[in-house]
């Protein structure tokens, strides 16, 4: 009876599922090493501290974000369009509706965050709604809606805090070996013992930050082609969605420089990387994928959109 | 299978519920009973029309299928896009029983060519004892009612859609979430 156009994407899935498993993986490594090497007392307060940062960032995301990129919420009066827009996706997804804002940028881009579908927020800029078209930034919407139905921002934040604790412990493991004087091993001649063994765990942390890094980037790439594939299908158009794109990474690059730079670190946010134009960023790091796999991804869509019933 | 879905950020597009929208016949026997509130007769469904040959394909066979149904039961048929990019296929006829069954021949063929998903909700008018008019909106996904009551410069007669929910509070599903019930401006009925 219910049928439905889109075969599941199995590759996509086996692929975030794999890079899921090695963070894990990785995580469940790192913490072993530190209950080994650690004294006993120093552990919980690393763990404390990290897992203290991690729940700020995941119950206040939402106003982070929106506070960092100056979006102010809006009310169905001030945009009665862009609500009515967001009314109608979220009626057609089956979501609550979430709040919605407007960033005074003339940067191109949009973002959702939220740790969960009853505290989202969606923003744009005035600059993607002086340049798309209304079918255009509907395309973007959905995408950006299919991050909050995913639940990105949680997964994400979840998923970056075993960088986190490493980027910690290397910190304080360095601050400990400066000042503390083998603050770890009580008397002198343990001294030389914990020096070996700070030096053991800033290494073996720096190497887990790296990996962790390269693990969340490559899966965040995953979660992007993810939203793009929702929200296409959410719309029935994956062309306007590819369209919306090239449109927005277009202009990005005829931007001026210092706009962009600003920007950089919220890249992971948003719809469309805001990258200043002659800055090699290689693909292994970056948040989003490329346009080109991304265009891909919708030509596929739109083929299988095509095929008679 | 929700969490996993999240998760892996596969969400399934969501099916239609089609069979609490046959409700509405009901529901204008008791707002005619209980409170002199009578259907205008004119309905409408409205749906996000997709791209590819596919979606081309069934809505030749609905507007084929309508034209017919039309004739033998002696209504009209109107097909309008608005501005959000929504096609709204607007039906007119005295009979309330018409009017959900022809509401009924559009949802369940778009749904037989697999684009059950592109369904956003169907329309009822009504006018109230004074002849105000409201609008019962159907929610696919949701397979809820709630009343819409427009007023001029985009308002909402609150107080009377949430007569019209006290009204029917037994026969038909209200949909519970108040922020669910978004404005429709600009309908394409009378």
């Amino acid at each position: 009876m219910a049928r439905t156009r889109f075969p599941a994407d199995a590759g996509l899935t086996s692929r975030m599922l794999g890079t899921m498993f090695l963070l894990g993986l990785l995580y469940v490594v790192f913490v072993a090493v530190l209950i080994a090497v650690l004294p006993r007392a120093y552990l919980p307060l690393v763990l404390l501290i990290a897992g203290g940062f991690l729940f700020f960032q995941y119950f206040f995301s939402d106003r982070i974000a929106l506070a960092s990129m100056r979006g102010r919420e809006v009310s169905p009066e001030q945009a009665p369009e862009l609500h009515q827009m967001v009314d109608r996706l979220c009626a057609l997804a089956d979501m609550p509706k979430p709040r919605v804002a407007i960033a005074d940028s003339d940067l191109p881009n949009a973002f959702a965050t939220g740790r969960n579908q009853q505290h989202a927020v969606v923003c744009v800029t005035t600059g993607i709604l002086r340049r798309l078209s209304p079918p255009e930034l509907e395309a973007v919407l959905s995408h950006e809606l299919s991050h909050v139905a995913h639940r990105d921002m949680a997964v994400m934040t979840i998923a970056s805090f075993l960088g986190i604790l490493a980027g910690f412990v290397v910190r304080s493991s360095i601050y400990a070996g400066a000042y503390g004087g083998g603050g770890w091993g009580r008397s002198n001649d343990r001294d030389s013992n914990a020096g070996a063994v700070i030096l053991l765990v800033v290494l073996a942390s720096a190497v887990v930050y790296a990996l962790s890094f390269l693990l969340t980037r490559l899966l965040s790439r995953y979660r992007e082609l993810s939203a793009d594939r929702a929200g296409a299908i959410l719309i029935g158009r994956p062309s306007l969605l590819a369209a919306a794109l090239v449109k927005i990474t277009g202009d990005m690059s005829r931007i001026p420089t210092r706009d962009l730079r600003a920007a950089e670190p919220l890249n992971a946010f948003f719809f469309a990387p805001a990258l200043a134009p002659g800055f090699s960023f290689s693909t292994l790091f970056a948040t989003h994928p490329p346009l080109e796999r991304r265009l891909e991804q919708l030509e596929q869509l739109e083929a299988q959109l095509g095929r008679p019933a | 299978m929700k969490f996993l879905d999240a998760l892996l950020g596969r969400s399934k597009p969501k099916q239609p519920k089609l069979d609490a929208l046959f409700g509405v016949t009901g529901a204008a026997i008791t707002l005619e009973a209980s409170a002199g509130m009578k259907p205008t007769g004119q309905a409408a469904v409205c749906f996000k029309p997709a791209s590819g040959q596919g979606f081309a394909a069934a809505s030749e066979e609905v507007k084929g299928l309508l034209e017919l149904a039309v004739k033998e039961a002696g209504s009209t048929l109107k097909i309008s896009d608005d501005r959000y990019g929504y096609r709204w296929v607007v039906l007119a006829d005295p009979e309330m029983e018409d009017l959900v069954t022809s509401a009924h021949l559009v949802n369940s063929t778009l749904e037989q060519y697999g684009f059950g998903p592109q369904l956003l909700c169907s329309v009822f008018g009504f006018r109230d004892e004074g002849g105000r008019r409201f609008y019962l909106v159907y929610l696919y996904k949701r397979g809820s009612f709630y009343p819409f009551a427009p007023l001029g410069g985009e308002r909402r007669d609150n107080e009377l859609e949430l007569r019209v929910k006290a009204t029917l509070g037994g026969d038909l599903p209200i949909e519970p979430e108040l922020a669910r019930w978004f404005a429709l401006w600009g309908l394409p009925l009378d």
